[in-house]
């Protein structure tokens, strides 16, 4: 049941982007920082740290989690996915095209969590109504857009995948 | 390909937020209770990590070890017992994981209901629902809901296991019954009878609630023969308030709805007064009272299916 070395570091490996990361951490490490801070994968922020805003949103096992607020620990064994992994070589995710075609960010900051998080929502319900998008897209806060054009997007999205 | 980044290489920056704690994985809950027991103070159970890991985030909360009852098996397990008609929901269950329950969909729709509505879907994929009861913040969904039910709380100690009702789980905002180093099991949740019916509503501007409110009735040749008011987040703790259920006995729908009628402002009046409205940063504690009163009416007639409160004023 004891994982550990002695000095109280976790050997975890996880997958990221695809790619198979195995590293030593911390218990106390946060996803957030592993991300950016040991693998320089710049595109989950940290805004609100909190739980509250989505800009630090993730998929880990197709999972949206604030990575803010959530151990690296917890993601041993996992497949994580950023903003960073999401395109396919130089041709964009559809959510990722269907944000430029509709113009559904301004500053930015909180696009990779948004894009996430409505991947996340399409993989569960391909095709889910306005109000759906509205109730699951809640607790990813823009401050720019005033959020018409990312339900637009998002349904978009939807609409284009043929499903 | 494979990244690793050796350990003399650690950045001096990381973990600046939570001093360090050992991470332990115990496979049954009773090597969680014996490392508990083992730890004293300087130990916490850990499960989601929603609340935990804010608070200790924001140095409101600081632990040497956590006890990850994740590892700990079946702790995910959410048992519907046909037999029974109860629902038992295991340390480990998600909120995500009752709200996409069939299972709960079928036999316990206000949960699946509420569940979908507690603060977002990230928090609802990792936090749990006993993590949520056992870290007693008042501003909770379940520990309002569960009350319409007459959930069970499920407790094991180094001294044996325990049963308590749910409503008697919270002490107080981050206080509850629990002894030292007993844990919260399972929370059993005994179906409604075909006959009841029920609702829940809240209402807020942040993520947690500012008002939670259940109603459950039973109607017997058109009149009130049970009812179940469980009301939540405006004060300390969430309860049931008997004496307003009182009230709505041998009552009928008209009776309780029409314009005029005094029912639900008196049982507003003593639900407003048991609940023990605090002033926080979710309101004032007269709004609050005044929410007690709006929506004991609006979950009432939206459990009976009677029409929404302005329609009815209207007609």
């Amino acid at each position: 049941m004891s994982i550990k070395h002695q000095d109280g570091t976790i050997p975890i490996e996880l997958t990221v982007n695809g790619r198979e990361v195995s590293l030593e951490i911390q218990p106390q490490l946060m996803l957030l920082d592993l991300l950016r801070d040991r693998l320089s994968l710049k595109g989950a922020k940290r805004s609100c740290d909190l739980q509250v805003c989505g800009a630090c949103t993730i998929l880990v096992d197709g999972k949206a989690v604030s990575s803010c607020t959530y151990l690296a620990y917890e993601a041993r064994g996992a497949e994580v996915l950023t903003i960073e992994g999401l395109a396919d070589g130089n041709t964009l995710h559809p959510m990722q095209q269907a944000f430029i075609d509709n113009g559904a960010f301004q500053c930015g900051f909180c696009t990779p969590g948004m894009i996430l998080a409505a991947k996340s929502l399409l993989d569960e319900t391909p095709r889910p109504s306005e109000e759906k998008v509205k109730e699951y897209m809640e607790g990813n806060i823009c401050r720019c857009t005033g959020y018409r054009k990312i339900v637009e997007a998002i349904l978009d999205a939807a609409d284009k995948s043929g499903i | 390909m494979s990244l690793t980044s050796p350990r003399s290489s650690l950045p001096s920056l990381e973990c600046k937020l939570i001093p360090p704690f050992r991470m332990h994985e115990p496979e049954t809950v009773a090597d969680a209770v014996s490392l508990l027991g083992q730890h004293g103070d300087d130990a916490s159970l850990y499960a989601g990590g929603t609340e935990l890991l804010l608070a200790m985030k924001e140095g409101l909360l600081r632990y040497g070890h956590l006890v990850n009852l994740k590892t700990v098996s079946g702790s995910d397990r959410l048992d519907y017992d046909t037999s029974s008609g109860e629902l038992h929901i295991g340390p480990a269950v998600t909120h995500r994981a009752l709200e996409l329950s069939p299972e709960v969909a079928a036999n316990f729709p206000l949960i699946t209901q509420a569940e979908s509505k507690v603060a977002n879907v990230r928090v609802r994929n990792v936090g749990t629902l006993c993590g949520n009861l056992c870290f007693a913040e008042p501003h909770s969904d379940p520990a309002t809901f569960l009350l319409l039910y007459n959930a069970r709380a499920e407790l094991q100690g180094s001294s044996g296991a325990r049963t308590v009702p749910v409503e008697q789980l919270a002490a107080g905002p981050y206080e509850t019954c629990l002894e030292e180093g007993e844990i919260l099991t399972s929370v059993s949740v005994p179906q409604f009878g075909p006959d009841m019916k029920a609702a829940y509503q809240k209402f807020g501007y942040h993520q947690r609630p500012t008002i939670g409110l259940g109603v459950a009735v039973r109607l017997e040749n058109d009149a009130v023969a049970e009812a179940r008011i469980a009301v939540g987040s405006v004060g300390p703790k969430a309860l049931r308030v008997p004496e307003a259920e009182e009230l709505f006995l041998g009552k009928t729908v008209p009776d309780i709805l029409s314009p005029g009628a005094s029912v639900l402002d008196e049982a507003g009046r003593l639900a407003a007064e048991a609940a023990q409205p605090m002033d926080d940063l979710h309101g004032a504690a007269d709004y609050k009272e005044h929410l007690v009163r709006v929506l004991l009416e609006r979950v009432f007639a939206e459990a009976v299916g009677a029409a929404p409160t302005a329609q009815r004023s209207a007609a």
